[in-house]
């Protein structure tokens, strides 16, 4: 089966900066794939361009071979670092949101999520703690049946109990022809659940790595390995 | 025996033994059905593919056995069992040993200090 999406010499300059430099990516299905980098590596930046977010300033994004537009937006569920959603609205109008707005979203799914974290249906989002807001935002997202999940840091705010809920939610419910494409800076908790880590610096790939490979290979654990690599 | 992971070890060879450490102490019996590969996994907080790999190992070993109806089953060759056990006992002891050298103790008086603790805890 074709790679889920493509991506070949993408270029991204701000001004005199070069935010995303000549990066190479194939990502397969049915994985889970961590993007990790220091601050201002150039995560976001590509995960802007992937969803059709951003311009490249040059190379070519292909996901189900389709450039980013309407087709590919509607075939990803994108997570993105700050909120988007209007404060006022209550949880379940959010889900009902989202239910006009995607083809694909599973709104039983969705209820059954926030049920088991105890979030209040009925309340309005800007009444919820910060952790609470990440939460119904990452059950949102993942209630879609989409092709590619980009999560940009889903779970930075959340408490360790809810976090391991999420990492099983993710796990039973994604789908083999679709894969998961993640950036966080907790690497610890989240490496067991990874298939493959991208190290990214500078704009550029660094290292595209099996865990287990980096395991064998290196004798530590991810979240170590990254350490050893980006020590400041 | 829960699914405690180390952070140094390749995460699939560790669910390995694991699930050894199960078919063993019985949790899994000979010719018991395991749960699917997607359920493990999400009771080991684990990637499937992860997951997967490890039973294709046990597979290989013959431990697991895949039919093509009803998932995969703990083979019912008990003498297999047996030697798993076994195996995984010599390990551990080879282990403990190294340890223990490292620590400064011969093999005299690494044995004589398990038996004065095996005693103790015989009758306490």
């Amino acid at each position: 089966m074709e790679a889920l999406a493509e991506i070949k010499g993408l270029t991204k300059v701000y001004g005199n900066t070069l935010a995303v430099n000549h990066l190479n990516l194939v990502i397969p299905r049915g994985r889970i794939i961590g993007l990790l980098g220091p601050n201002g590596s150039g995560k976001t930046t590509l995960i802007k361009m992937i969803n059709g977010l951003l311009t490249p300033t040059a190379g070519s994004i292909l996901i189900n071979g389709c450039m980013p537009g309407p087709e590919t937006k509607a075939k990803i569920a994108y997570l993105p670092e700050r909120t988007y959603l209007q404060s006022g609205m209550k949880v379940c109008d959010l889900v009902g949101f989202f239910q006009d707005f995607y083809e694909d979203f599973n709104k039983d799914r969705a209820f059954s999520m926030l049920s088991a974290l105890n979030i209040p249906f009925t309340a309005q989002l800007k009444t919820l703690s910060k952790g609470t807001k990440e939460k119904v935002q990452l059950i949102l997202v993942m209630s879609r049946h989409a092709d590619l999940f980009i999560l940009d840091e889903p779970i930075a705010g959340v408490d360790p109990a809810a976090r391991d809920y999420i990492l099983k939610t993710i796990i039973s419910n994604y789908n083999e022809n679709a894969s998961i494409l993640l950036s966080t800076h907790l690497i610890t908790d989240i490496e067991n659940i990874l298939d493959e880590v991208i190290f990214i610096r500078d704009g550029q790939i660094l290292t595209h790595m099996p865990v287990d490979a980096i395991r064998e290979e290196y004798g530590q654990s991810v979240d170590a390995y990254f350490r050893r690599v980006f020590a400041c | 025996m829960a699914w405690i992971l180390s952070a140094d070890k390749p995460i699939y060879s560790q669910l390995v033994e694991i699930i050894q450490i199960q078919i063993i102490s019985g949790k899994y019996k000979a010719g018991d059905r395991l749960p699917s590969v997607r359920e493990l996994a999400a009771e080991a907080s684990v990637n499937p593919n992860t997951m997967q790999k490890a039973l294709a190992e046990l597979e290989r070993n013959a431990l697991i056995i895949t039919q093509r109806t009803s998932g995969r089953i703990v083979t019912e060759d008990t003498e297999l069992i047996q030697k798993t056990q076994t195996n995984l006992a010599s390990e551990y002891i080879k282990n403990f040993f190294r340890t223990m050298k490292e620590l400064g103790y011969s093999s005299d008086e690494i044995l004589s200090l398990v038996r004065e603790m095996a005693e103790k805890e015989y009758t306490s």
